[in-house]
Parts: C-alpha cells; structure tokens; sequence
C-alpha cells in the first residue's frame, strides 16, 4: 500500500487571492471537458453557418431587391442579414450553454457542490463557467465569421475584428441574466417556455433578418429595448463600415449595463441557492 | 481542530441544530452518532464552512468560517453524502481538476494522483469513466478526492451509506488506515457498528441536541448493561410478556418484533426465562452495542 505523506505544512494547498485567479483554478476542468466534446460541436459550427448563409442570404436573398437605404446601407441583402445571423447565432448559442448545462451542475450530477467544497467561492464558479460559455462563443462566431467572408459581405477587416469582440460582448450580456434565471430554478420545466417565448421572437423579430423599421411602431419600440437587437445593429455597423458612434456607444453601454446586471444577480441567486 | 460552543442551525422556522457543543483534537477520529434528521449533516456543512451558521460560536483549525471560509476549506477535506463526482470525466481527472482548485500545481497534482489511486485501490480504473463505477468505487473515488489537497482534517457525511457490506468493509479499511497515519477524522453515521469500529470519540446526537459523549466503550458502559437478552415471543405479546419478565434484568425494551432484557450475565436471564415456564420463538445473547445506547437516551431505534 502506497503511504500517504502527512498533514502538509500550510501553505501548498491555499484560498485564492481574488476572483479572477479562483476562476482561473477551473481552467483545467473546463479545457478537460471541451477536449472530451469539442469533436461534437465542431462539424455543427462549420455547417451551421454554411447553412443560414446559403439558404437565407444567398437562395431567399436572390428573391429580395431592397433599397440599399432601407437595408441600413447594405448593398444587397446577403450583406444585410450576414451580420444579424452572427449575431443571433452569439445569442442561440448562450441560451443553450447557460440551460441545461448550468442546471445539471446544480441539480443532476451537483458538480458545482464539488467546487464549493474546495476553497473555491460561488463567484468564482461562476465567472468560470460564464467564462466557458463566451470561449463557446468565440469559437462559433470565429467560424461563423470565417464561413461568411468568401461571399464578400464585409467591407474592412477591421470591421470584421469589430464584430468578433462585439459578439462576444452580446454573448456576456445574455449569459449573465440568463444563467442568473437558470441558477434559481427548480427543475428544467421552464426552459421550452424561455426557448419558445425567449430566444425565437427575439431572433426573429429583433432586426436580423428585416429591418424593424418595417415593424408597426409599438413592436418596433418594442425591438430597440431588446439586447439582441442592439447586438445586431452593431454588428451590422461594423460589417458594412457605416458606424454611428453615439448610437454604437448607446448599444454597447446597454450591453455591459445588462451583463453587469445579470453578473450579479447570477452571484446573488446561485449563492442562495448553494450557500444555505 | 475544531471547536463549537452552543452552535446552532435553522433553516426558517426550523431548528436543524439547538445548540451544541464540541471540542475536536488533533489525531483522533471523532463521531456524530444519530439517527436521520438528527442534525448530522447541517452540523457537518457548518464545519466543512459551506453553510453559514446561525448561532453560537464555531472555530475550526482555529479559524471563523464567517471571515475565513476559503482558508479553512483550504485544509479540510469534504466526504459528502451523496456523490458529487463528474460523471463526464475519467476517475483520473475527477482527480487531477479537484487538486487544481486547491491552487497545487498541475506536477505536484499528477503525483498526488498516482498515489491516492493506489491508496483507495482505482490505478486500474483510473482511465474509467465515473457512471462505469460501482458504489463502492464511487465513494472510494470521492474519498480519495477528499484528500487531494492532504487535509488536516477529513469531513466524512455517511462514509458507507448505500453500500454493500463488502463495500463497505473496504471504505472502512482505507478510514482505518488514515486513522493510523495520523489524519483526524471527523465522521457521521447512523450506523452503530461504523461508530464502534472507527471513533474514539463520539457524541450521540437526537433532534438538534447531543445526548451524550465519550468513547463507544464509556457510553456503552454508561448507559447499557455489559450484556443483552433478546427474545422472540409471538405477535402481540410483547407488552404482557415484558411484565413478567421486567425483575430479570436491570431494564426491560420492548420492540415491535422482540424484548430487550439488558443484564450482566444474559444467559441467566434465558434460564430464568425458560424457569418460569415462558416459551420465547428464538433466543439471543449478545454484548451491549450503542444501539443500546441510543435506545436507551431516546427510546427510539437509530435506522427506523
């Protein structure tokens, strides 16, 4: 039998100093667990794009004429929803991690119980897990952006590098509530409800695929309060190179407003949750 | 290592502990002894600085949990009760990730890995995926992650719990042999044969309170006689039959199923018994067990 060395002396096995280098403890879970899924993911995040971009932007955007000062300055309609579907595929892409996966770490196979455990807090746990999630977001857009640029939709590189970094700011200002909403749940029960009421009206209707201009005017007021339709416009701006700055600065403090708000509340109701 | 002064739990309007005291050393392999719902485990959670407490004064490795939750969970080590292993990784990186949450660095973790795969038996396994596991396998795996981070104490809710005997002979062979090198135990159980083979030092706890405290030898000398007659009688007739007996022994209990007779010499109790010209279905002499104990304190069983 192997001896167990002693009790060490204090010192080895420690608290972590703050919030990032607690959170930065769980790399290895998460870089484990991707190594062990990333295969399954792969082939949908490069077909997924190929996709939208053939059926909607190239086969039902051949039927479309618009004007381009209808189209936010698109030249054709393929330029005008490639950037909308980038957006909308960073926000899918959330609702899908901050669900189930968030839930079954509570609830099914309590993994986040292991974690407390360890010196690691609550806040911490999170930032790590939410940190996964934007990698995820990452990864998908990067495709996604890759996918869409033989057909000629962006106009700089800048911009295109623009768009990235702001899909990843469209993905933390969805995961944050999302996951805050997820972590106070009982059971999963709620969940078709946010998949049904939540993400496919908001995809739908928040500008990606039509300007909301063409919406009545209440659901078009309705349209500018929602985060995605934010996401979109700034997305839009970069790709086509026509930005609006004081309304880009309004869409990207709406975005760090909602993902400040969603961090805490997230903190707030996982910690009820776990710390009782 | 630990030490509570009128430590209290509620959840709402209930009372999960009332206030109770504990003093912990360092070396010793210490017991809550209850049945469910006795307040073991919210005891437990106070102690592994996981769940805040409500009243009363708790220092553990001298430390506050409320001010320095982190560092003490830095030196203790959580056996919980019910698994909370990734079941989507190998029993290797169930391992390898928890070191890391302790700060270790990855070459010190890979080490410690290694050894306490041998410790708890799984080197074989260790490429296995965690659901593949058997229950014994899981709670030797949760065990072995429980001192990843070598812990000056080990917090163990229900160690054996759900296992079978064979399993659980084996966790309580690696308990002993922690015991052995030094490693303070702090355990829970409801099963008094656990209590017995594995603590020092125990505290019989019922509904939030403890009742008493000392060795399983002491309590048992304490609170029971040296040895027990059990007797079977048919359905229903316990009660009567309790009354004819009751001057055998120094107490008498009666359970749904048999009599208790606690007296010093119980096969003078059966031969008395047999005098008197009762005819029990089945006979039994044992040694007084802290199932006794319990009986005794609270008139109630520990597994119901």
């Amino acid at each position: 039998m192997a001896a167990l060395d002693p009790p060490q002396a204090p010192g080895l096995s420690t608290a972590p100093t703050n919030l990032l280098s607690g959170a930065a403890r769980l790399f290895d879970y998460w870089a484990i667990l991707y190594k062990r899924t990333w295969k399954g993911s792969a082939i949908s995040s490069f077909v997924t794009p190929l996709l939208y971009v053939v059926a909607m932007g190239v086969l039902l955007g051949g039927f479309i004429k618009g004007d381009p000062a209808k189209l936010d300055g698109a030249t054709s309609y393929l330029a005008f929803v490639a950037p909308g579907m980038v957006a909308a595929q960073a926000m899918t892409t959330v609702f899908g991690e901050v669900t189930y996966p968030v839930m079954g770490m509570i609830k099914w196979n309590k993994s986040y119980f292991g974690m407390i455990a360890s010196p690691l807090a609550v806040s911490e746990v999170i930032l790590a897990h939410l940190g996964f999630v934007i990698f995820r977001v990452a990864t998908t857009c990067a495709v996604f952006l890759a996918v869409m640029a033989p057909f000629g939709v962006f106009t700089s590189v800048a911009g295109v590098f623009a768009a990235f970094f702001v899909q990843l700011l469209i993905g933390a200002a969805f995961a944050t509530p999302i996951y805050a909403f997820t972590a106070g749940l009982k059971d999963e029960s709620a969940f078709s409800l946010v998949f049904r009421l939540g993400m496919i009206p908001l995809f739908l209707f928040s500008g990606a695929f039509f300007p909301i201009s063409n919406l009545s005017r209440w659901m078009e007021a309705l349209a500018t309060v929602t985060p995605l339709w934010h996401g979109v416009d700034l997305t839009r701006m970069l790709t086509l190179g026509e930005v609006d700055w004081p309304l880009a600065a309004v869409h990207v403090a709406y975005l760090v407003t909602l993902t400040l708000a969603g961090w805490f509340w997230a903190v707030r109701r996982l910690s009820r949750r776990m710390v009782s | 290592m630990i030490l509570a002064r009128g430590l209290r739990k509620s959840f709402g309007d209930f009372e999960a502990v009332k206030g109770i005291d504990v003093d912990v050393r360092r070396g010793e392999a210490f017991g809550f002894l209850g049945p469910n719902g006795a307040g073991k485990s919210s005891t437990m959670r106070m102690v592994a600085a996981v769940s805040p407490v409500s009243g009363g004064e708790l220092r553990i490795l001298g430390m506050d949990p409320a001010v320095d939750g982190p560092s003490i969970r830095a030196r203790v080590g959580v056996c919980p009760q019910e698994d909370t292993l990734d079941t989507e990784l190998t029993v290797r990186d169930n391992l390898y990730v928890y070191g890391r949450y302790f700060g270790l660095p990855r070459k010190e973790v890979r080490s410690r890995v290694d050894e306490l795969l041998e410790f708890v038996q799984l080197t074989e396994k260790s490429g296995s995926m965690v659901e593949d596991l058997s229950g014994g396998m899981k709670r030797r795996l949760t065990i072995a992650r429980s001192l990843i981070n070598r812990p000056d104490v080990l917090l163990l809710d229900e160690p054996t719990t759900g296992l079978d005997p064979q399993a659980r002979h084996v966790v309580w062979d690696r308990l002993f042999r922690l015991k052995q090198q030094g490693v303070t135990l702090v355990l829970t159980t409801h099963y008094m044969d656990e209590a017995e083979q594995l603590c020092d030092r125990l505290v019989v706890m019922d509904k939030g309170v403890i009742v008493a405290e000392g060795s399983p030898l002491e309590l048992i000398r304490a609170h029971s006689t040296r040895e027990v007659a059990e007797l079977r009688f048919g359905v229903g007739e316990h009660d009567a039959i309790a009354e004819k007996v009751s001057d055998l022994g120094d107490r008498v209990e009666v359970l749904p199923d048999r009599l208790l007779v606690y007296s010093e010499d119980g096969e003078e109790v059966i031969a008395k018994v047999h005098e008197r010209g009762l005819q029990p279905a089945a006979v039994l002499v044992r040694r007084s067990t802290l199932e006794d104990v319990f009986l005794r304190l609270t008139g109630r069983t520990l597994v119901d």
